[in-house]
């Protein structure tokens, strides 16, 4: 009995192990590591950051991104705008073909445009499409879905609409919101037209495989209108969630690039794998949030007292590693057409004035030694912004504030915000596109709970409109800059840092360029053996430097 | 004994209705909803979502619509992984788990019983302390310390095995996290064995055979082994569950698409589909190893009948 079942254990263990398929390797495979799973491949349906990685791969706009992440003309060849800045006018490129040989038409543009607003589609980003005219009327459900701004007037001519003449519609239009769908198989197949291999996409990659968790593996698009310059034959994409065994895969060199580093072991990157790391401005900016609903939060003595007493320089230094830059406005450096010049008035002088220019604001307002003021920070749980809190925590006492941390896991952190259930808020924007007013939006009335100070000026929301209505970009920036200067001055939130991107980069991917919207399209990018100058130890492939056995078992503990 | 099986299989099904029911309420009480982030959607695209995933009804209404589904084999569409439904997700992640949870287990049953009746063999001597004092080290270590150091010697500093990934499930992408699940079973199950062995080889029908004058290996093999496994089947079928769910940790450290990281992403993106998948399958699996452990102790202990 015992023999047979031990028998029976070791056959099972060799069944186990050994039912392995042999796995095949392309000539060119780009292994990128990409943070998170997809929620889906379908333009329609995603939200992330990670998913125009895979999306801008995939599929090609009207316009789409170079190495730089600029704009450049994808879909379209050509294209005009009517004087009141409302009406464009596309040529979509000639020869230009789904993945199935179906050319790509004006007709698919006005389908996915009318199937993100179709309340039936339930896409979550459609509001990224309301410049077009009537977008949010269809969305709303008060309008048929053909009644959406966008018209065909031959297969090769397409004809868009604006509600308002928004300068920032060509940097829109790289989003994934506005990129077209294969109406001939979307129409055919329903919702499982995305996410199967073989997927009908009009990019430089299609879809060759997902396993979901694991990976997804996409093969050059050889009907793909620029496929002689795209250089790699497959991108595999990993789902990196685990920031440290990333970085162990990329170490091992199962990963070419990573688009994330955990912070915590930054000084070992730099001092180890220095040419490996790239960090660069990004969209990206932190803020302190006021709830002007809850008194004292109302008086902007108090919301300034507070914003001037943040030492943005120590938190950088001392708790983000230095890797962050320190903002003094809410629109990051570098935006498109943008000159960033609006500034939070007294924040450049040395923080020990500051903190007494706080200490006399809050007394004005009626706080002091014997009547601190008490208020609760919210913030999303996790171990960085647990460490940035209790930093700021610290910041506030030194005037005399006592704040207390209270930390939730995200979904209920951003519930609480929105429904101004906070005195305090800290939080964080990513841009959708590359433009300033897509930060100003957050103080907007019209924003609604995404206002989560309840910021409500006026004057500020007439300068903002007054910008989508100038198509100079000059007088259009100076305008903004007057509505930043505005929000900079009655502070319903104080920046705290622009984000930066961490990308982590062997030397042989080549083609790979910096950029502020932290987007690098596979089909710029190629794999090389480096060939540069013999450095110390900081090619990625290189074996470990001979540290001895005692440095070797230390390295452990470090 | 097929009686007293199809007894235990029907008396599984309101198990798993409860189950279900408390899970799915459960579920739903907890604050926040699978579409609430940082961005707030425009109120028409958030009853635009609701309409589509049933949301927007009464919950005893949402509740009947899924038993109903269920009830035809159907997981629902997951809320978070637009691309694929719960049935397709668990289909493709459940394999990943079961092969990882069992290759462990037989390998840790295997190492872990030959380990405990070498150390029962040796009471009291240096093999048995040296074989205890490595038990003692492999549960106290927890896996999220083993799998990255193992991974950093024998991955990134040897380069021999591959550091992460399923690869399809590749031999050499299987030892690491193999081994980190089977380590602490190993020593588990060699202290259990070693401490029934003991107690077993001093009984008297193990003093008779000796007396018989039989080989100490029949003694061993033969009469001890059966009766001191009992205590280990009891301990296995559980042991078996945990380590075909309770993966969590190794799938995450070694970015494998098993279903233990949909559970764990599953709730906090409360993709309440996925989840409950998960939830109905973890439960299907214990009610089944415990049946199959209550079996085998029925076989391998001639005073257990089960009627």
């Amino acid at each position: 009995m015992i023999q047979r079942l031990l028998l029976a254990f070791a056959l099972a263990a060799f069944a186990l192990v050994s039912a392995a398929p042999p796995h095949a390797l392309a000539m060119s495979e780009l292994k990128r590591g990409n943070t998170s799973e997809p929620d889906s491949l379908d333009p329609h349906k995603v939200t992330g950051q990670w998913e125009n990685n895979l999306i801008v791969d995939l599929f090609v706009g009207l316009m789409t991104f170079d190495a730089k992440g600029e704009p450049i003309p994808g879909a379209a060849e050509s294209y005009t705008v009517s004087d009141d800045g409302l009406t464009y006018t596309f040529t979509i490129r000639e020869g230009h073909v789904w993945s199935d040989g179906v050319p790509v038409t004006a007709d698919d543009f006005v389908y996915a445009l009318r199937r993100i607003n179709d309340p039936k589609t339930a896409a979550q980003y459609a509001s990224l499409t309301f410049a077009v005219k009537n977008a949010e009327a269809v969305n709303a459900g008060e309008m048929a879905p053909d009644a959406v701004g966008a018209r065909a007037i031959d297969p090769r001519t397409l004809e868009i609409t604006l509600a308002y003449p928004a300068p920032y519609f060509l940097q829109l239009l790289t989003h994934y919101t506005m990129y077209p769908v294969p109406k001939h198989i979307v129409e055919a197949e329903g919702k499982d037209w995305s996410g199967r291999p073989g997927m009908v996409s009009n990019g430089p990659y299609t879809l060759d495989e997902w396993v979901p968790n694991d990976h997804i593996r996409l093969v050059k698009n050889p009907l793909f209108y620029d496929a002689a310059n795209v250089a790699l034959d497959a991108v595999s994409y990993f789902p990196t969630t685990d920031g440290e065994a990333a970085l162990k895969q990329f170490r091992a060199s199962e990963l070419d690039l990573n688009n994330d580093l955990p912070i915590s072991q930054l000084e070992w990157l730099r001092d180890n794998l220095p040419d490996a790391v790239r960090i660069h401005p990004f969209m990206l900016t932190t803020y302190v949030v006021f709830n002007l609903r809850h008194p004292p939060f109302d008086d902007v003595r108090v919301r300034r007292a507070l914003t001037l007493a943040i030492d943005r320089d120590l938190l950088n230094y001392a708790v983000l590693k230095g890797i962050q830059v320190p903002a003094m406005a809410l629109v990051p450096p570098g935006i498109h057409a943008y000159p960033g010049t609006a500034r939070i008035q007294g924040a450049e002088a040395e923080i020990t004035e500051r903190r007494e220019t706080a200490r006399a604001l809050l007394a004005e307002a009626g706080f002091g030694p014997d009547k601190p003021l008490r208020a609760n920070i919210l913030f999303s749980n996790t171990a960085d912004n647990r460490r940035i809190v209790v930093a700021l925590q610290d910041m506030w006492r030194k005037i005399g504030v006592i704040a207390e941390p209270q930390g939730s896991e995200s979904r209920i952190h951003y519930t609480n915000l929105r429904t101004g259930n906070f005195d305090i808020g800290w939080a964080g924007w990513i841009a959708d596109y590359n433009d300033a007013r897509n930060f100003l939006f957050l103080a907007e009335t019209r924003s609604g709970q995404m206002n989560y100070a309840g910021y409500s000026n006026p004057a500020f929301d007439a300068l903002v409109a007054e910008g989508d209505r100038t198509s100079d970009p000059v007088a259009r920036g100076a305008i903004l800059t007057r509505a930043e200067q505005m929000l900079l001055d009655d502070l319903p939130m104080a920046p705290v840092y622009f984000g930066t991107s961490r990308n982590l980069l062997h030397m042989t991917v080549r083609g790979w360029v910096d950029n502020v919207v932290d987007i690098h399209p596979t089909r710029f990018l190629d794999l090389k053996p480096w060939t540069g100058p013999e450095r110390e130890d900081t090619s990625p492939d290189a074996p470990p430097k001979e540290v001895g056995w005692w440095g070797w078992f230390m390295s452990f503990f470090q | 004994m097929i009686g007293y099986v199809l007894r235990r299989l029907a008396g599984a099904i309101p198990t798993l209705f409860i189950i279900v029911a408390v899970a799915f309420f459960m579920m739903r009480a907890a604050p926040g909803g699978p579409f609430d982030g940082e961005r707030k959607l425009p109120p028409e695209i958030e009853r635009n979502i609701k309409a589509a995933y049933d949301l927007d009804k009464p919950l005893v209404t949402q509740f009947g619509l899924y038993l109903g589904r269920l009830l035809t084999g159907d997981f629902g569409p997951s809320f978070k992984n637009k691309d694929f439904s719960v049935g397709e997700l668990i289909a493709a992640g459940a394999p990943v788990s079961l092969r990882l949870g069992l290759s462990a287990i037989t390998i840790a049953a295997l190492i872990g019983m030959a380990l405990g009746i070498i150390a029962a063999l040796n009471q009291n001597r240096a093999t048995d302390f040296s074989v205890m004092s490595a038990a003692m080290i492999g549960i106290t270590i927890p896996t999220f310390v083993t799998a990255p150091l193992l991974t950093l010697l024998l991955g990134v500093y040897a380069g021999w095995l591959p550091v992460a990934t399923w690869n399809n499930g590749a031999l050499a992408n299987m030892i690491l996290p193999v081994t980190v699940l089977a380590l602490p079973q190993i020593a588990v199950i060699s202290r259990l064995t070693r401490g029934s062995m003991i107690e077993v080889l001093r009984s008297n029908f193990v003093r008779t055979a000796r007396a018989k004058g039989l080989s100490e290996f029949t003694v061993v093999t033969r009469h001890a082994l059966p009766a001191a496994l009992l205590p280990l089947v009891s301990y296995l079928g559980p042991a078996t569950a945990a380590l075909v769910t309770g993966s969590l940790v190794v799938e995450q450290i070694f970015q494998l698409p098993g279903i233990g990281r949909y559970f764990v992403l599953g709730a906090l993106n409360r993709d309440y589909t996925l989840v409950m998948g998960v939830i109905i399958l973890y439960a299907s699996l214990i009610i089944a190893l415990n049946l199959i452990a209550d079996v085998l102790y029925a076989v391998l202990d001639p005073k257990v009948r089960l009627a």
